[in-house]
């Protein structure tokens, strides 16, 4: 404590400068700190309240009766018959995969291409309106886009193809993908944009053109936050539940071909989980099947983060 | 850039002719009929004060200065004899003759290595060189630059994390491979320590053998130090041009002689 002496020596100007204001940034600040340090442990916390709350819930199921094969590689979805109730989620895991890595095909080069656009080559009031343009795209509720599919898309997808049903595979891809894109290019526009001019000029100045710049300088010099946007981008598809529950057909199989009506995992809980009784084998079940979701965003995020990291440390960092 | 035949036919002594150059930044005009001769193999340095328009000239000699909206550019530019405001003229081969060294030193955030071979890659097709050829490249152009003893062993780290100095080195060296005629140079040594910026002038004047240097600079002293001839410009205009000394020495204007005592600047 009186270790220091020139500490000492200069508390009492301290306390003389903080005089006036002393009472209230003396509580204050401590105050604001531990307001800040919650907030941002909080975020752990809502992570393990909800594991833990999905987990108790599904426990009774996943580590009692449910047979974990047949969970994973049946079709075979009956959870309200009354003979025997089935539970084989393969045809909704396929059906997510399916909807989700076709809407990606459609939504990163589209995204991934409007950001550099706007980033690149659009200029003054263009780019102005495009960003606000493609904000308010972000903005739509997701229940009027399972509308526009339902009510628009499908009837157009049937008229122009000749499939027997609209809402399918094609359809929910389509506007999950939409749905996508606004965040893959505000988020990729971003990463363009954090990169130094510095660079484009460098490039620019040993003779690339417009487009090298972008391939060769850009996007390595931007990948970490071009990835954080696709794989945003695939998080939204994966999470989406209200268009895709409209748009997809929710019929439960194994699609053969685009215009197939397949079900999501997400679907499948939104619509289950109101009819299902409380605590029964059914409840429990969906609730395996949010573990499930759980554990595949998990996995997204822990790739894409090691990928991310991993990349740049070995040759270059 | 066909240069040879021009040069042979000794049509022109001077590497850059322009000829009534007027540049304006939307309604600003930063350069005044600039009419200027540089000449090959030796470093000719731009002085003047802040806003003056040299950063503004040295960026016309590889139509850098494009890159921006609102800029109208009148009269030409020749270089080795080729007017490269000509419909004709490529900017890819016009840059990979005309080198440009920044301010602030840029390495691009790629390794060491793929940096000096970033604008081989630019400019040759994908096979032109076998992976021995491309060493020797990278070897060469870091041991021009001197270079080659602080990095051999690093040569796939990041070229950002080098120091400042090294940085600017190889901000040279990537230019060397293209066997540029030209290098710009826009007051590379402003963001170095007084050591860096030995070193950078050491090296600026072993390379004045092989290329036309023009170099803008705020420095006084360096333009001195270095520079064979100095052009000293105010207000976008050319005041003066000729032998380093004799700008320094016996200026013949009042413009440049203020200038260069340092009653302004």
């Amino acid at each position: 404590m009186s270790a220091d002496p020139v500490n000492t020596r200069d508390r009492p100007t301290l306390r003389r400068l903080a005089a006036v204001p002393a009472g209230c940034r003396g509580l204050t600040e401590p105050l604001i700190e531990w307001l800040i340090r919650i907030c941002g442990w909080s975020a752990i916390l809502f992570v393990a309240a909800i594991f833990f709350f999905v987990l108790r819930e599904a426990a009774p199921m996943l580590f009692g009766k449910l047979d974990l094969v047949e969970f994973f590689t049946s079709t075979d979805w009956q959870p309200t018959s009354e003979v025997r109730q089935r539970y084989g989620i393969l045809a909704l895991l396929v059906g997510t995969l399916h909807v989700s890595l076709l809407a990606m095909a459609i939504a990163v080069p589209l995204g991934l291409g409007a950001a550099v656009y706007i980033s690149e080559f659009s200029r003054g009031r263009t780019r102005e309106t495009l960003k606000i343009t493609i904000e308010l795209l972000a903005a739509i509720p997701s229940i009027v886009w399972g509308f526009i599919a339902y009510m628009v898309l499908g009837p157009l997808i049937i008229r122009v193809t000749g499939a027997p049903v609209g809402v399918n595979l094609f359809n929910g891809s389509v506007v999950l993908a939409l749905m996508s894109v606004p965040i893959i290019v505000s988020v990729g526009e971003d990463a363009l944009k954090a990169v130094p001019d510095a660079y484009r000029e460098a490039a620019l100045a040993m003779g690339a053109s417009r487009w090298e710049v972008i391939v060769r300088v850009l996007f390595p010099a931007a990948k970490n936050g071009l990835l954080a946007a696709v794989l945003l981008g695939i998080g939204r598809a994966i999470g989406e539940t209200m268009a895709v529950l409209m748009a997809t057909g929710h019929a439960v199989l194994i699609p053969r071909s685009l215009f197939d009506p397949v079900r999501t995992l997400t679907a499948t809980i939104a619509s289950e989980l109101g009819e299902a009784v409380k605590g029964g084998d059914h409840y429990r079940v969906l609730f395996v099947i949010g573990l499930v979701l759980f554990a595949v965003t998990f996995v997204v995020n822990f790739v894409a983060d090691v990928v991310v990291k991993g990349v740049g440390s070995e040759r270059r960092a | 850039m066909t240069t040879g035949p021009d040069l042979a036919r000794g049509v022109d002594r001077f590497t850059i002719q322009t000829r009534d150059l007027n540049l304006w930044y939307g309604d600003f005009q930063a350069l005044k009929e600039v009419t200027v001769r540089i000449k090959p193999r030796m470093i000719t340095s731009l002085i003047g004060p802040s806003g003056c328009g040299k950063t503004t000239l040295l960026r016309c000699f590889n139509r850098i200065n494009e890159r921006y909206e609102n800029v109208t550019t009148t009269g030409e530019i020749r270089i080795f004899g080729r007017n490269i405001y000509d419909t004709g003229v490529s900017l890819s081969e016009l840059r990979k003759s005309v080198g440009m060294v920044f301010q602030r030193p840029n390495p691009l955030p790629i390794s060491i290595y793929d940096n000096v071979l970033f604008g081989v890659r630019l400019h040759m097709p994908r096979m032109t060189f076998s992976r021995g050829q491309k060493q020797e490249l990278v070897e060469t152009a870091l041991r021009d630059v001197q270079l080659w003893d602080d990095v051999k062993d690093q040569l796939r780290r990041k070229a950002t994390l080098l120091t400042l100095e090294q940085q600017q080195k190889l901000c040279l060296a990537r230019l060397l491979p293209l066997k540029p005629r030209i290098i710009l140079m826009d007051e590379p040594c402003s963001a170095l320590d007084a050591e860096g910026i030995e070193h950078i002038e050491e090296l600026v004047d072993q390379l004045r053998a092989k290329y036309t240097i023009i170099m803008v600079t705020h420095n006084m002293g360096q333009a001195r130090r270095i520079s064979q001839e100095c052009i000293f410009m105010f207000l976008g205009r050319i005041v003066e041009h000729g032998p380093t000394l004799e700008v320094f020495l016996t200026p013949r204007h009042k413009d440049t002689e203020m200038y260069v005592t340092g009653r302004y600047g």
